[in-house]
């Protein structure tokens, strides 16, 4: 595999691997089923090397960009050495540790790049003396820069990575940790393989709703170690909504102390959600918050006296609320201020406004909100009216940095926006007339999760194929990515993680892999079981596919 | 005069409903420190009876979750007397003092379930009770749960949890479906080698006699019989690996094809082989039922085996395979009542056999199963409306609480027949990832129709919150069990 695969650096972080891993699928008594989701490309021999846990280091390549002190790949370092060995103890004497470090580098070296690459080098040799067993070999990871594209070789004496980001790098790591295999003695093995590897899109997302109901941190990091294993890297968090408010504004602090189930105990404090965000970033995974307006803020206004708009029924105001008032510039101003507070709290430049399913019967109700119509001269058209608002709400993100993503409902109107479409029936169509208007649109209709089916959807989830739609290539460009959604009526964290996965992470391999190589249920099966079972290794409440077993079931009982 | 309505955090109710209860808006605190269960001095079981020390001890933490020996207080002490009562279970509560009557050990772990639902802390952690009054007994005796251990293992541990969610809802049999066609879990003495060779992984998918007897022990503390089910002839292919001969060989175009049927019906050596693991399975498992599966045998491969229908010819029973079906149930029933065990099989062989109790399992008119089956004199046990393994949204628990077990034309002699019924878990999609969200709650909507009076609970509004809230007792209690519709709970399940 000599493939020169030239990227270049667009606006979005991209993760794009050029592995080449010379590791065996076919041989050897517990052989890799594979990586999932499914590398672009893929060669393996039958030649496996063993890798000991007393003798394995990752180390920085002296040209590399990063260096020690990159706390991401520091971190995961740590942490891909724990999930590779995960019965490793300190048992061994320490003079097994011995390290040869490869002297010649398949360089190219370039000067400076803006981007990062990372040379993923293994370096093996015989130890037959010092007490160590005679046929380990030791492993050590270089990170060099390198402006070709992402690539990890495996070979007897070499095992490389270029990654252009550190991101790159992450990815590049979770692959080669799935590589690694015990066979039934216990020891590592590592087989000879060339992988090239970049995704396919750029926006892979897991929308969570903590309003519904409310999800513990530590459900939400676990969902993040897992997304991460599947290569996933957007987590669009759908923060609040009607049932209740958890997150803890700082400027607006009635907004939870009221409008959350309980204000202490259910709500995301300042710290909460700095910690999540702290945690996706080192596994390579964007925060997306969603504050999703007009519609579904009941839980807003009992922190917010006057920001919904108060029902009418029979000409008195009946004592319930619709939709955020539109036709106050008071609602405007508390917008402003709450998503300044929201740019400055995630660091994403994205910020998704929702806008979806607003209800016009309560406006239509309310006598200030006809005679605002009046005003602007909308006349009883209350499209134009959400329009209003939904314009004003993106006025005052762009102010912000930010870019706006709203659900499919509303983007008729609006020209800087990013798209989700998410409603059933022809989504394609929804697609296709999204990127005719010329807008970045994110597919999530196939992929509600969150309705019960059997487990064996995943087929369902596998055989979905977002670009087979009627456009040019330009257009195709604009489907940027999709998204698992997982709404909260029927979920918390008690049924989260077996709802979500493995069926999830068929959704991450249609999102991460060439199509034409994963069309087929029936060979994408059996990796899949294999990569389920990986993740009950890993502590992961990953549900069963169909009748059969793994060597380590979950444990976590 | 319920006080559901009074009271900050009034008690919700107890779930299942108990068959008469009232309850008093007057409270009175319960403090850890003081309170103690006491056997009466009458009571024919005292101190030294190990299912009620146990039930104590156990009992105490679920009502005292946050127990810590802090402050000694000015609180009443709480003392529970246990006295033998010639009459139905019944659990009074008043100022200072608790008693339950119980006419078994059995009722008295039950009451003890109840009371433990009964005491409640308020917003500052303090425990309280209100004052009520409870007669109770279970509408049907027969309250099971059954759990798949072949298409997918489930670790010990994952049962023995189940064990202890079973009892939150009063269920009292667990059915075990122990081996099946993918594999064969259970490590048997006689026969080691089915499991050596017929689980998953010889080693780690298996269940030792040691594991066996920890689970029967750990169910009758909780006074949950182990009920196990051998299912043959069908439903065997495990079975095969490590018992060369038991299985039919398929023929295809007059030669064996490879492959392997049902149980071989015709050579003697097949009922030599079950009167020895059925001796055993006798021994292991000391409850008085013995389920014997016969459902689904299909009898393509029989009718392709020359041998089989020699001996079809031999017996004279023509080309009805349903004959031969009949005459080895016949068989293992004969076996298995010499071993003074009473069989339960699932509906498909009900016609044959009078000695037999039937469970019925198969969709569509199961009342009509039912009907026919206690016209026939035999008991039943119905699981047909309950198989909580089928997928399906979480508000689902209505579905399975709105069935009505008797409602089918019969005389009050034949609805005595319907002993009761059972929750199917199958394991093709199930193991311990996802087994105790898919169960419960919901199982818990089935263990109020087969506990409670149906009159009292026909409403799935007034179900609903009571439901609601037992599902947070049991998140409270470490049971991950999913929610039912958009909410929380005070104590959100913390097993991440």
């Amino acid at each position: 595999m000599d493939v020169m695969f030239m990227i270049t650096c667009g606006r979005y972080i991209r993760s794009i691997l050029y592995l080449l891993l010379l590791i065996s699928v076919q041989f050897g008594p517990h052989a890799v089923e594979g990586v999932w989701p499914l590398p672009q490309a893929f060669t393996s021999s039958p030649e496996r090397y063993p890798v000991n846990s007393q003798d394995f280091y990752f180390v920085y390549g002296r040209q590399s960009a990063a260096q020690q002190g990159c706390s991401v790949l520091d971190t995961a370092f740590k942490r891909y050495f724990s999930l590779i060995f995960p019965d490793h103890n300190s048992g061994r004497s320490a003079s097994t540790m011995a390290i040869v470090r490869v002297t010649q580098m398949r360089t190219l070296l370039r000067d400076v790049s803006i981007n990062q690459h990372m040379y993923l080098s293994h370096s093996t040799t015989r130890n037959g003396h010092n007490g160590s067993p005679a046929d380990r070999l030791s492993w050590t990871i270089y990170l060099v820069p390198f402006c070709v594209p992402d690539n990890l070789s495996i070979s007897a004496g070499k095992a490389s990575l270029n990654a252009e980001t550190v991101w790159g790098a992450v990815r590049g790591l979770e692959t080669f940790s799935q590589l690694v295999y015990q066979d039934d003695f216990g020891s590592y093995f590592v087989n000879k393989t060339e992988i090239d590897d970049f995704p396919r899109f750029q926006f892979r997302g897991i929308l969570l709703d903590t309003s519904r109901h409310f999800l513990p941190v530590q459900a939400i990091l676990k969902t993040l170690d897992a997304m991460a294993y599947s290569k996933f890297n957007v987590f669009h968090w759908h923060i609040v909504d009607d049932p209740s408010f958890p997150y803890q504004s700082s400027t607006f602090p009635d907004l939870s102390s009221k409008g959350a189930f309980h204000p202490m105990t259910h709500i995301y404090t300042q710290s909460d959600v700095r910690r999540v965000i702290s945690y996706a970033r080192l596994w390579g995974i964007r925060v997306l918050p969603e504050f999703d307006s007009p519609g579904h803020t009941t839980s807003w206004g009992k922190g917010q006296p006057g920001l919904l708009t108060p029902c009418y029924k029979g000409g008195t105001p009946s004592g319930t609320f619709g939709p955020v008032n539109p036709a106050l510039p008071s609602t405007y101003r508390f917008m402003a201020r709450l998503f300044k507070e929201v740019s400055s709290v995630f660091p994403d430049s994205y910020v998704h406004l929702g806008g979806d399913e607003v209800d016009f019967h309560c406006w239509r109700s309310n006598p200030d909100v006809r005679v605002f119509m009046q005003k602007m001269g909308f006349g009883g058209d209350f499209t134009k009216l959400e329009a209003f608002y939904i314009e004003n709400i993106v006025n005052i993100t762009s102010a912000l940095n930010k870019t706006s993503i709203v659900w499919q409902d509303v983007f008729d109107y609006h020209e800087r926006v990013m798209v989700e479409v998410w409603r059933a029936g022809c989504y394609l169509c929804e697609v296709r007339r999204v990127v005719k208007a010329g807008l970045r649109v994110i597919l999530a209709s196939p992929w509600y999760l969150d309705q019960p089916g059997p487990t064996h959807n995943w087929a369902r989830y596998y055989t979905v194929w977002p670009l087979a739609f009627k456009g040019s290539e330009e257009q195709k460009k604009l489907v940027i990515g999709g998204e698992v959604c997982m709404w909260g009526e029927y979920v918390d964290a008690t049924n989260l993680t077996p709802r979500l996965w493995p069926r999830a992470s068929a959704v991450a391999e249609r999102l991460w892999s060439d199509e034409k190589q994963t069309s087929s249920v029936d060979k994408a099966f059996p990796r899949l079981q294999d990569f389920r079972c990986k993740l009950l290794r890993r502590g992961i409440q990953a549900e069963p596919l169909y009748v059969g077993h793994c060597k380590h079931e979950y444990q976590g009982i």
